[in-house]
């Protein structure tokens, strides 16, 4: 008696499944892969459900992390149909070893602030106050393009008038921790156990932004990145990625992009070499 | 028919294990073919791969001292004693083994980070623990826990009832008997979970960058290196990965050999 119920239980299972699967056939879903830097997460989240909405039966897949690994996981065979990258250098790496298909379009530009936690237990007021001894700042490290940029400010700062040609090697002596990623700084800065972090204008908006105070970088020492998006060679589904590619950089995507704290760049321009 | 059945059940097997071989040991025969000792050597003379190496050796070490002295009276009480509540206890103990290391080191900021629970008070002290090397050692020490009290707490309670009653009846007191009584007769255990404590403490990965950031010289221990070398250094990577292995190799060999002995 048992073992007929089970027999039953089992034969039902596998009916139900079969069933579910020949169903899903029949709609047939397609589904687009998109690796984007960890930065875009807000906007392309977003941009992705407009995008389901407007093709019917197609379901998008996103994976964000630091650009640097996402190029790694596509040199690596990762399956991917469209590449967002946070910087040129990254998306340079992945047209010169073949990874993408045509060139590459800058959609966007960032640009950086710092970040300082509402509470501000060490009383940051000014860009000055990065370098004062005993300050814990937190910036990404050197491989991350954030990284990279951060330390270009403040090589920049350095000469400016103001702060003295040693600013930046004290503000890198109070680095205490080179994150990963981007979104490493901002919740540490979040939870107060950083004094100031420095990250893009995009992370410091959104939901965090009630726990964060910014502070503006001027003008001449700020450093831009550019973001460039190409589909995947060998993309599982070409003209979908190209479709999702074009709504980035419509008016639409734009729009989008700039609520999420970027600059947009309309019209589209390819990136310098 | 009985034949049939022995050759399924022995193909099965033979399958079984070489797929756990090629799962398993392939991937570290990979590695090793990967590098000449030569590199390596000339690698190892770099100063930021000595320093996560020196920095890891000192780190899972301070975590495996703090693991057993605080590890051995807890095992023991959980071993002997029975009380309401053991075994939730008993299960929260396990906790860091399964939980993912990246919650591991965010409750622990949450809890010691400067804004956190008793982190505030602390810093009342001046303490302040995040991004420093002693908040390496505790997050190595966390989930390093479950891997030494899991097999000294078995290792207790196989010893029998009888040698500890003996021991009482010829006026031992507890605290007498149990370092000539229990430890000698568990001293396996005890050295397995030492050993596998230690081996956790030097592969941990997530609630170190997580709690204590990633400073080179500081709180950068070989994991986190492997991590951030992979990017822009793959050789490096590489080096670091071999020492990584071979050194949890060479304790968990050091532990076979040292049981075999003890016993």
């Amino acid at each position: 008696m048992k073992r007929s119920r089970s027999v039953v239980t089992i034969v039902s299972a596998i009916s139900v499944l079969v069933g579910s699967s020949s169903r899903s056939a029949a709609q047939r879903t397609t589904t687009l892969t998109v690796f984007a830097a960890a930065s875009l997460t807000e906007p392309f989240t977003r941009l992705g459900k407009n995008f389901e909405a407007a093709h019917p039966g197609t379901t998008i897949r996103f994976n964000f992390t630091g650009s640097q690994q996402l190029v790694l996981q596509i040199q690596q065979g990762a399956k991917a149909d469209v590449f967002a990258s946070a910087d040129e250098r990254w998306m340079e790496t992945a047209n010169d070893s073949g990874l993408v298909e045509g060139e590459p379009v800058v959609f966007a530009r960032n640009e950086l602030v710092v970040i300082v936690p509402v509470a501000n237990p060490s009383g940051i007021k000014r860009l000055q106050d990065l370098a004062r001894a005993g300050v814990k700042l937190v910036i990404a490290a050197d491989v991350v393009p954030v990284g990279r940029y951060t330390r270009q400010m403040l090589d920049k700062l350095s000469s400016q008038p103001g702060f003295g040609a040693k600013y930046g090697q004290q503000a890198l002596a109070n680095v205490a921790s080179y994150e990963e990623n981007v979104k490493g700084i901002v919740a540490k800065v979040q939870l107060g156990e950083a004094d100031a972090g420095v990250v893009y204008r995009s992370d410091a908006t959104g939901s965090v932004a009630s726990q964060l105070t910014t502070l503006e970088i001027p003008e001449a020492a700020n450093v831009i990145a550019s973001y460039p998006i190409a589909v995947v060679r060998g993309a599982a589904s070409p003209v979908l990625a190209k479709a999702f590619v074009e709504l980035v950089e419509s008016a639409t995507g734009q729009e989008s992009l700039k609520k999420a704290g970027f600059m947009a760049v309309q019209p589209a321009v390819q990136p310098s070499q | 028919m009985k034949l049939l059945r022995t050759i399924a059940v022995r193909t099965f097997v033979g399958l079984a294990v070489g797929g756990l071989g090629f799962l398993l040991v392939l991937p570290v025969v990979s590695l090793l073919v990967r590098t000449s000792p030569g590199e390596l050597l000339t690698r190892l003379g770099r100063p930021e791969i000595r320093q996560a190496l020196l920095l890891s050796l000192e780190t899972s070490l301070l975590a495996t001292v703090l693991v057993l002295l605080l590890g051995l009276p807890a095992a023991y009480l959980m071993a002997s004693r029975q009380f309401p509540g053991k075994r939730i206890v008993e299960v929260l103990f396990d906790l860091p083994m399964v939980i993912p290391p990246t919650v591991a080191g965010l409750i622990l900021l949450l809890t010691f980070g400067r804004a956190g629970l008793l982190g505030k008070s602390l810093g009342v002290w001046g303490v302040s623990l995040p991004f420093t090397t002693a908040a390496v050692v505790m997050a190595q020490a966390f989930m390093a826990a479950p891997f030494f009290l899991g097999p000294v707490r078995a290792g207790f309670t196989t010893v029998e009832h009888r040698y500890r009653e003996v021991a009482a009846t010829l006026g031992a007191g507890e605290f007498y008997s149990f370092f000539r009584v229990m430890l000698p007769l568990s001293l396996p255990s005890v050295l397995a979970g030492t050993a596998m404590a230690c081996a956790r403490a030097l592969g941990e990965f997530g609630a170190t960058i997580t709690f204590a950031g990633n400073l080179p010289g500081v709180t950068q221990t070989m994991p986190l290196a492997v991590y951030v070398e992979m990017q822009h250094d793959l050789g490096a990577a590489i080096t670091l990965s071999v020492l990584l292995i071979l050194l949890s190799f060479g304790l968990l060999l050091a532990l076979r050999y040292g049981q075999s002995r003890v016993r």
